[in-house]
């Protein structure tokens, strides 16, 4: 089980990458109530058959571990989301993408913390590959909506390889200025400049 | 924190490669492998790749180049990252927390030494046959 709401993103998007999609867009909207997170992909997509059992977790592909009688990715997701009385949803279509949806009301006492939102869309965007990842993080506020996005393209067009120490400094800088910003609109936080 | 425009990282960016190039000499010769599948993320290998990103800048080392994979098979000492030096060995150390990373920074990248009580083995012989992933 994973400590964090951003444990999970980070699986699904994981996922994403070993279907071997081009395109990951990730949306993580909040409110002072909610937070839904929505993970597309163009990965390589799954049969309906398949998509029944993933949720099991006694099912795997095996591709990972051969002799592994378990996969738990999805497993636990779907037991966080039950726990807490959130919600959550998969589509796929084969050969064209997935979609995974998952939300949690943050007053629920089983809900686990968000964790480094930050850190985590770092961690999304440098896998290695090439691949495009567009992040879109919206906060509902009392006195309105604040946003930010981040595109991988724009952010690797501007630093160069993020596999360099440096620019993964400067990365996490950037995106931890992204969420700083919008921590002053968060209720209790007093002065929103 | 302001909150930082594209063009603020760009200007970042620029200033810092100058410095960079001044003196780096011997490119990226070193990698870490950050394990981040399912077994890591659920053990900590995000704080683990934040003090690597963290020390590597504080130390000023540039030769490092740092990477994500997915599970490398050693779910149960994880977090679990590999290490590659030239003319050393290329090591996977588990159980790393952000202690650990910090002492793999200064013994094995900068003074040359395996931290030798995190070192386990590579992945065992089915996981490497079906592709090594």
């Amino acid at each position: 089980m994973h400590l964090s709401l951003c444990d999970f993103l980070s699986d699904v998007v994981q996922n994403g990458i070993e279907a071997g999609a081009g395109l990951i867009e990730v949306v993580i909207e909040q409110t002072t109530e909610t937070i839904e997170f929505s993970v597309s992909d163009n990965g390589k997509g799954m049969s309906d058959k398949l998509l029944q059992r993933v949720l099991d977790p006694f099912y795997t592909d095996g591709v990972k571990h051969a002799n592994r009688k378990v996969g738990l990715g999805l497993p636990f997701l779907v037991q966080a989301t039950e726990a807490a009385e959130g919600s959550f949803s998969i589509e796929s279509q084969e050969g064209e993408g997935t979609q995974v949806k998952f939300g949690f009301n943050l007053n629920h006492i089983d809900c686990p913390p968000i964790g480094d939102i930050a850190l985590t869309i770092l961690s999304l965007l440098i896998y290695e590959g090439d691949y495009e990842a567009v992040v879109r993080r919206i906060l509902h506020h009392k006195g309105g909506v604040e946003e930010y996005t981040v595109e991988r393209s724009q952010l690797e067009e501007i630093l160069g390889d993020f596999a360099s120490g440096d620019n993964l400094y400067l990365l996490r800088e950037y995106l931890r200025s992204q969420e700083a910003a919008l921590d002053d609109y968060k209720e209790g936080s007093g002065n929103p400049n | 924190m302001a909150k930082m425009t594209l063009e603020e990282l760009r200007k970042l960016r620029d200033s810092r490669k100058s410095e960079i190039d001044r003196r780096d000499i011997n490119s990226k010769d070193s990698q870490i492998i950050v394990g981040m599948g399912t077994c890591g993320i659920a053990a900590g290998a995000k704080t683990v790749l934040d003090t690597f990103i963290e020390e590597l800048n504080d130390k000023q080392i540039t030769n490092v180049a740092v990477t994500q994979s997915g599970c490398m098979g050693l779910c149960y000492v994880e977090p679990t990252i590999e290490v590659i030096v030239p003319g050393m060995p290329p090591v996977i150390y588990g159980k790393v927390d952000a202690e650990v990373a910090k002492r793999i920074v200064h013994e094995h990248i900068m003074q040359k030494k395996m931290v030798s009580d995190h070192i386990f083995d590579r992945p065992s012989i089915d996981i490497i046959k079906d592709g090594g992933k």
